[in-house]
């Protein structure tokens, strides 16, 4: 990648140390040229050459450079300290207060960190002499000698220890060991219940009341009469409950006459019995992996999910159209109370949101 | 370097080897020479990430709150307020709107860990693609494949913690993952959330996982595998002079640790640009979390969406036997396209090398065009990968293409098959054509643009011999030792059924252009034009020749 660029303007003497020096390391360097031009007499021993150039390959430009990479630090410099003043001096605690210190803060740091970068990188590559070396590599695998002194070692340290000649102890230890290994399995028992048939049940019964969730208001049956219209529901007083809300929520629909398809024997379809007025019921939870079903097509009666876009027909059962949703929508049987107001009539008869082992 | 500075290096030296005995080892690792190409910043990448995401996460730590207990936000940002949310929501907030730099650190942790898995990733296919992972680094590259699974958990459950709207619907996905698991996968669901979805222990249950023991099993896999590449000395790209028994670069100090700090600084620079103008998660618009909202356009962070899109596409396979749900719509996606991942990637060294039959030390890094039938295959998976991963934005590519949604997953079901063979095939006829294209220019140089006239009429281009390093790297294609004896059919173990499919499997991953004769130092023979003398030789070799302007350029 990076090729070295001797400056020819060089003295000849300089020349050879401004080269790169291109030898393996740990083998003797090769005869320097200064000695071509004879010993200063009386000079002392030669000290031993560099492995590394001390100057520049070109000082011209290391001068620039120096300045530059300056300029760079100081600029990171400032930086830094406007991180600081910036943090000392704008507060947050408001959506624009918090845009302004985040805008400050954020330029101040990527500067500082920015500008360290440049600096260092022109360094490296404009003051420091380019050099290429060559180091060798040894074969990893050990010497024959070695492996076998190793072998050795490990051997007599097996023997002395009695592990191999002593099977009671050897057998007793691994004994041991097993029931110390399955212990910390163990203790992990208590992270939770065990799951029985909670899966199975919500806690919608007969006369538990629907409201409509966001404003937790029951709701009329006379009051939802806009066919096409698909409405939230949650069990009454459980409306911040999120373990409960996690199975029981539930969406609502409302269609036109004879747009239902009755469920007959063998076949799909909506469970008549269970609907009010053409306002049928199914779980919003999703029997592929839980997601809320909460997008609902007028024209089409297809309720879709968002996650995995499982495609479910509202007015035939919930039965699955499209995508990885095994099983329709579960349907939950509801009816009015004597003021009127939507009520379910029972818990949903099957488990809702996705499969479980157990589901069978 | 100035006397005073002398002594206090050399003071504080003595000091450390009088007790540390220092200054020999010290020395090789000051000298320790470090191959240069820009590859190897890869790697890098990830590395400083990861110290970003400690250095950054550390700070969050001290202010996030990893508690589900129900509370009522009456803090700075007033659209919630006097919303129900639980404390970590409510605490993610205030590290947003009421600590200052808490939004930046927020987004630096939230970039610095999409950019974190997606170094890894380059890094990883880098090596793949270079066969950087053979003979003695196969170790340090099953180290990297479980980093690689780590570093997207990690991720996954670090950006679960905010409980808000999207993350808690992972979560919930979660649960559903969970729960197709035969057998176990109820108590498994019920354990790691301590009950029913959604419970009240799993955000303090991931953030032990994400903030103590991933970073703490990353921390040692990290030190491994630097130490793994220091000791056995990093890998180099083909070049002049650079064999399987040295390593050519540039010496640890003063050059790497400059550049290399150069790039920390570049790294952390770009991640705090990137959350300075680009919102990342922003938790405040999606809202708490609860069971019954969902926003259309749901998408995991980037890594998720391969298993996202797996879901998406796979069939509604759900089967009930003798009482039991197969939940195979869920299970099934969920294992199979990771397992193959990095199952695949885990045994891909020892599988080539057995397939090769090659147990020789590799320091010299192939070029991908070089090992076609590797190349070839990691493009497959590749292939494999993207469209899982696009069929994850299905959504998105539908309104994008204006096409159906459902039309999106239809072609993902066929693509996933169909997608990776077509990459397989493409990829190792352009690898071959390549192979063929370095052999011309072994034999016959470069052309130089230069047209001349031979005194019969006839127009030929001049060309130029490649330059040494050109073709030291034109000509790295190894020969592979080939598993057969020379007598191949008296060998016992080839007779067998194993024995003849490790041969069909070695004859198609060992497939090659053969270099040409000579290894192209009979450049200019054979190419139809060797009764012309003149026709193909380096340009300075006719100095009655029309001489271009640039007497070293090769022709554009």
């Amino acid at each position: 990648m990076s090729e070295t660029h001797p400056s020819q303007d060089l003295p000849e003497e300089d020349g050879q140390q401004s080269r790169a020096p291109h030898r393996v390391i740990g083998t003797p360097p090769p005869a320097q040229a200064r000695t071509l031009l004879g010993e200063a007499p009386g000079s002392p021993v030669p000290e031993p050459p560099r492995e590394l150039p001390a100057g520049p390959d070109n000082p011209a430009t290391a001068q620039t450079a120096e300045k530059v990479v300056a300029a760079c630090f100081i600029l990171s410099m400032l930086a830094s300290i406007g991180f600081i003043a910036a943090y000392v001096g704008l507060e947050v605690h408001s959506v624009d207060a918090t845009l302004r210190s985040n805008l400050a803060l954020g330029l101040s740091m990527s500067v500082a960190f920015l500008a360290m970068g440049v600096g260092a990188t022109i360094w490296v590559r404009s003051i420091m002499p380019n050099v290429e070396q060559v180091e060798e590599r040894h074969v990893l695998a050990s010497s024959e000698t070695e492996r076998e002194a190793f072998t050795k070692t490990f051997t007599e340290g097996a023997e002395a220890s009695g592990f191999v000649k002593r099977p009671l102890l050897r057998r007793t230890l691994i004994a041991a060991s097993v029931p110390l290994a399955v212990a910390p399995l163990v203790v992990l028992r208590d992270l939770g219940p065990l799951p029985g048939t909670s899966l199975r049940h919500t806690v919608w019964r007969n006369g538990t009341r629907m409201v409509v969730y966001g404003p937790d208001t029951p709701l009329r049956a006379a009051d939802f009469s806009i066919p096409g219209q698909m409405i939230t529901v949650a069990p009454e007083g459980y409306t911040e409950n999120q373990d409960v809300l996690a199975k029981a929520v539930t969406i609502i629909i409302k269609f036109a006459p004879g747009v239902l398809v009755p469920n007959r024997p063998g076949q799909p379809g909506t469970i008549m019995n269970w609907t009010v007025d053409n306002i049928v019921a199914y779980s919003k939870i999703c029997t592929h992996v839980g997601c809320p079903v909460a997008l609902y097509e007028q024209t089409t009666h297809h309720i879709l999910c968002p996650c995995h876009q499982s495609t479910f027909d509202a007015t035939n059962g919930a039965q699955v159209l499209f995508g990885p949703a095994p099983r329709p929508l579960p349907q939950l049987p509801i009816g009015v109370d004597s003021e009127g107001f939507l009520i379910a009539k029972s818990d949903y008869h099957e488990p809702v949101g996705p499969a479980f082992w157990e589901l069978g | 370097m100035s006397t005073t500075t002398g002594k206090i290096l050399g003071g504080t030296g003595r000091y450390l080897d009088d007790r540390l005995h220092g200054a020999r080892g010290l020395r090789t690792f000051l000298r320790k020479i470090f191959p240069d190409h820009w590859s190897f910043l890869l790697g890098e990448i990830a590395l400083y990430s990861f110290i970003i995401l400690l250095l950054t996460g550390t700070f969050l730590t001290l202010f996030f709150q990893p508690s589900m207990t129900d509370v009522v936000y009456h803090g700075s940002y007033t659209p919630l307020d006097g919303v129900h949310m639980s404390q970590a929501y409510a605490s993610t907030l205030d590290i947003s709107f009421d600590v200052r730099g808490g939004l930046l650190m927020r987004q630096i942790h939230h970039w610095a860990a999409i950019l974190f898995v997606a170094a890894i990733v380059c890094h990883l296919l880098r090596v793949f693609f270079t066969g950087a992972f053979r003979k003695p680094r196969e170790l340090n590259w099953v180290i990297g494949v479980v980093m690689f699974t780590l570093a997207f958990t990690e991720g996954l459950f670090g950006y679960s913690l905010p409980d808000d709207l999207l993350s808690g619907t992972g979560l919930r996905i979660l649960e559903g993952v969970l729960l197709s698991i035969p057998i176990v996968g109820t108590y498994l669901s019920f354990f790691l959330f301590g009950g029913e979805f959604p419970g009240h222990d799993i955000i303090p249950r991931l953030y032990v996982i994400h903030i103590l023991l991933i970073p703490a099993l990353l921390l040692a896999l990290i030190s491994a595998h630097l130490f793994l590449m220091f000791h056995q000395k990093h890998t180099q790209m083909p070049g002049k002079g650079h064999t399987d028994a040295n390593v050519v670069g540039q010496p640890m100090y003063p050059y790497f640790m400059a550049k290399t700090g150069a790039w920390f600084f570049f790294i952390f620079g770009v991640t705090a640009l990137m959350s300075t103008f680009a919102q990342i998660n922003p938790i405040w618009i999606y809202g708490p979390y609860n069971p019954s909202g969902i926003s259309a356009g749901s998408q995991p962070d980037w890594y998720m969406g391969f298993l996202e899109g797996a879901l998406r596409m796979w069939p509604s396979w759900h089967w009930n036997v003798g009482g039991y749900s197969f939940a195979f719509n869920v299970f099934l996606p969920a294992l199979v396209p990771l397992g193959v991942l990095i199952t695949g990637l885990a045994v891909w060294p020892f599988l080539e090398q057995w397939i090769t039959g090659d147990r020789r030390e590799h320091h010299v890094n192939d070029r991908p065009r070089n090992a076609p039938t590797r190349t070839a295959l990691g493009m497959a998976g590749v292939t494999f990968y993207g469209i899982m991963w696009l069929e994850g934005a299905n959504d998105i590519v539908s309104r994008f293409l204006n096409i159906s949604l459902y039309l999106t997953t239809e072609i993902a079901r066929y693509a996933i098959f169909i997608g990776p063979v077509v990459a397989y095939w493409v990829t190792k006829r352009i690898c071959l054509g390549l192979q063929r294209k370095d052999n011309h220019l072994l034999e016959h140089g470069v052309e130089t643009g230069i047209i001349r006239q031979l005194p019969n009429g006839e127009y030929v281009e001049l060309t130029k011999p490649v330059s040494e390093e050109m073709r030291a790297v034109l000509a790295s294609r190894a020969e592979r030792p080939q598993i057969e004896a020379p007598d191949g059919d008296d060998v016992p173990a080839a007779r067998g059924p194993v024995g003849k499919l490790r041969g069909s499997l070695n004859r198609v991953l060992t497939e090659n252009i053969p270099l040409p004769h000579g290894n192209g130092h009979g450049n200019g023979h054979g190419n139809g034009h060797a009764a012309e003398p003149t026709a193909v030789t380096a340009g300075d070799a006719h100095p009655d020749g029309p001489e271009p302007a640039d007497g070293d350029g090769a022709g554009a």
